[in-house]
């Protein structure tokens, strides 16, 4: 009999198989710029399928409405825009690159569908503000659940494992969802809340091995106004840091996340807590890398790991790509366009080593 | 009135609001979704409190509520919202009483409310400005520390470092971080029009002036407001 865990199967959802009208995210491109290009390039030039990347969409604005400053009948304005653009455009499945909109979308669509008279509302202001018709969209995905979709595809046309090359073993992936995948409506993510197997499904697909830990469903600590404004910021590394003395003993390989946030917030509080505590949480004594899972994809399909963006994370990343036989050329790593020398970042206690260091070393 | 305690008429306001209905339908006071509440890991607070008082339908300590510091410490995550075995969603309450209290202009009575300024002029204001809620200049260095020396060195570097990456930083078009068009922005105005947002936006400023003019500054100006993103007498110990 299938243990607790086999019940990710219990939630599965249908994820379109082609056409896909892109909705970018605002932290994602920030931050991982070449994650956004990774999941383009893999889709249309590795899959072959038809994604529309629509000039004309903005910000769905989730953080300023979990901030609490943009109504929810302004967002819920401005998510009807985007479905419009999208049935203008000629698509029916949204696929969303960030968490928050994706729980937004989710939140909104059921909203709809429960309050009728909130969607009607809605028309009325969209059509008053930007002449536009509300169109319900077929199907709303995350762009993981497309990765996840894909991924045996994905998987033999590998040119990587996520194996270490020196040992023969699967890496130790530690998988954090983020919360608005699945904690607000279940059955819209793969797994659901309790045992989402979104991101494990490509670990297992793609060689790896997924860590279970205590706090391993535990929020990364944005909490939205919680790290937006600098007086709240002890939520949000005390959350992390949860997280990462939770996780440490397990001694992953790396952390891969599902939202743009969390994989950001999981890297930068690492250097914070470096820098405050002297304390790393990698098993050499450095920080524990966290990619996004299209970083993942990417190398595992022997893209470049500068050009899928990697010298943008504050916890460096060449440990891993030694242990995964990774080509890569340092060298390369920090330079702009065309291959123009800028300079580098200063050094950071989280990428020191404990041979550079002078603060005490986690056991 | 009952026993002789003011009734209903917040309570009533609340239930205005669609995620109050769908966040509380009766509360056994488990506590559930403290047990797994960031902000009840780092605050010295209490979700199943929060709903236990909202459901005494009492006004006075609604309107307690919606004037403390309680009500702003949820990260909004939801995790509540799963766990809670009778359907409620302790995060949707928080969610309509923060709009409530924000309609009322009681926010700025507590510490942690008035931060909604700050919010208002980051956030908000960059969404109307560049369609997105953040774009790299918006996340100073200066107030961002913890985001460590790779992101001085982009910001120091965008063009150069987003340009190897993204062709379209910051020009009209497809692709990441690139520039919205004006006709979008123009729409995007509208809805805030249209829907509300901009009247949300002018009820921050307008109680934080007022506030800010009664704590001795020259209004809810740019002292005020770095004020209120730094400042934090909050103890949790």
């Amino acid at each position: 009999m299938a243990g607790r865990g086999a019940s990710w199967s219990e939630y599965q959802k249908q994820i379109a198989d082609d056409h896909y009208y892109y909705a970018r995210s605002c932290i994602r491109q920030n931050f991982f710029p070449g994650s956004e290009r990774a999941f383009l390039r893999i889709l249309g030039e590795e899959l072959g399928r038809d994604i529309c990347d629509d000039p004309r969409h903005t910000s769905c604005t989730g953080i300023g409405y979990h901030s609490d400053i943009v109504p929810l009948e302004t967002i819920m304005t401005v998510v009807a825009r985007q479905f419009a653009l999208m049935a203008e455009a000629g698509y029916e499945h949204l696929v969303t690159s960030c968490i928050t909109s994706f729980g937004i979308y989710n939140e909104i669509l059921n909203t709809w569908e429960e309050f009728p008279e909130t969607e009607e509302r809605t028309r009325r202001y969209l059509k008053e503000a930007t002449g536009r018709e509300l169109v319900l969209p077929k199907s709303v995905s995350h762009t993981s659940d497309v990765v996840y979709h894909f991924r045996e595809q994905i998987a033999a046309r590998a040119r990587r494992r996520l194996v270490n090359v020196q040992t023969g073993e699967p890496l130790r992936v530690v998988e954090h969802i983020g919360c608005h995948y699945a904690k607000i409506f279940p059955k819209s993510g793969i797994g659901g809340a309790e045992f989402p197997y979104v991101l494990a499904g490509m670990i297992e697909s793609w060689g790896g091995t997924c860590i279970d830990y205590p706090e391993r469903r535990h929020c990364c600590g944005f909490g939205f106004r919680n790290y937006l404004v600098q007086a709240n910021r002890g939520y949000s590394i005390a959350n992390s840091h949860k997280k990462l003395e939770s996780m440490a003993p397990y001694k992953p390989d790396f952390i891969v996340a599902n939202c743009p946030g969390c994989s950001m917030f999981l890297d930068k509080w690492q250097y914070a807590i470096a820098e405050m505590e002297g304390t790393t949480y990698g098993a050499d004594g450095r920080g524990i890398p966290v990619l996004t899972y299209e970083e993942m994809a990417g190398l595992v399909l022997g893209y470049d790991p500068w050009e899928l963006g990697m010298q943008f994370h504050q916890v460096d990343v060449e440990p891993l790509l030694r242990k995964m036989g990774v080509e890569f050329d340092p060298a390369a790593k920090y330079l702009g366009r065309d291959g123009k020398y800028i300079g580098r970042p200063e050094a950071a206690v989280v990428n020191s080593g404990p041979d550079k260091r002078v603060y005490r070393i986690r056991e | 009135m009952f026993f002789g305690f003011a009734m209903d008429k917040y309570y009533d306001m609340l239930l205005e609001d669609v995620r109050f209905r769908e966040g509380l339908k009766a509360c056994m006071n488990c506590g559930v979704c403290t047990g797994v509440c960031p902000a009840a890991e780092f605050y010295d607070y209490d979700p199943r409190q929060i709903v236990s008082i909202v459901q005494t339908r009492n006004d006075d300590a609604i309107e307690e509520l919606l004037r403390s510091e309680r009500i702003w410490y949820c990260g909004e995550c939801m995790s509540c919202r799963p766990r809670c075995p009778r359907g409620n969603t302790p995060g949707y309450v928080i969610q309509a009483l923060r709009t409530l209290s924000q309609k009322l202009g009681f926010f700025v009575e507590s510490e942690k409310g008035r931060q909604q300024l700050c919010l208002k002029r980051s956030i908000g204001e960059n969404i109307l400005r560049t369609g997105y809620c953040l774009t790299p200049q918006l996340v100073r260095p200066e107030t961002h520390p913890e985001q460590g020396p790779v992101w001085r060195w982009i910001v120091a570097n965008d063009r150069e470092v987003y340009g190897r990456l993204t062709p379209s930083y910051d020009r009209e078009g497809a692709g990441a971080l690139r520039r919205i068009d004006r006709q979008s922005l123009e729409e995007l105005d509208r809805i805030f029009e249209v829907s509300g947002g901009r009247r949300m936006f002018d009820l921050i400023e307008k109680h934080s002036d007022r506030k800010a003019r009664e704590m001795g500054y020259d209004g809810a100006d740019e002292r005020y407001a770095a004020d209120t993103f730094s400042r934090n007498t909050t103890r949790n110990d």
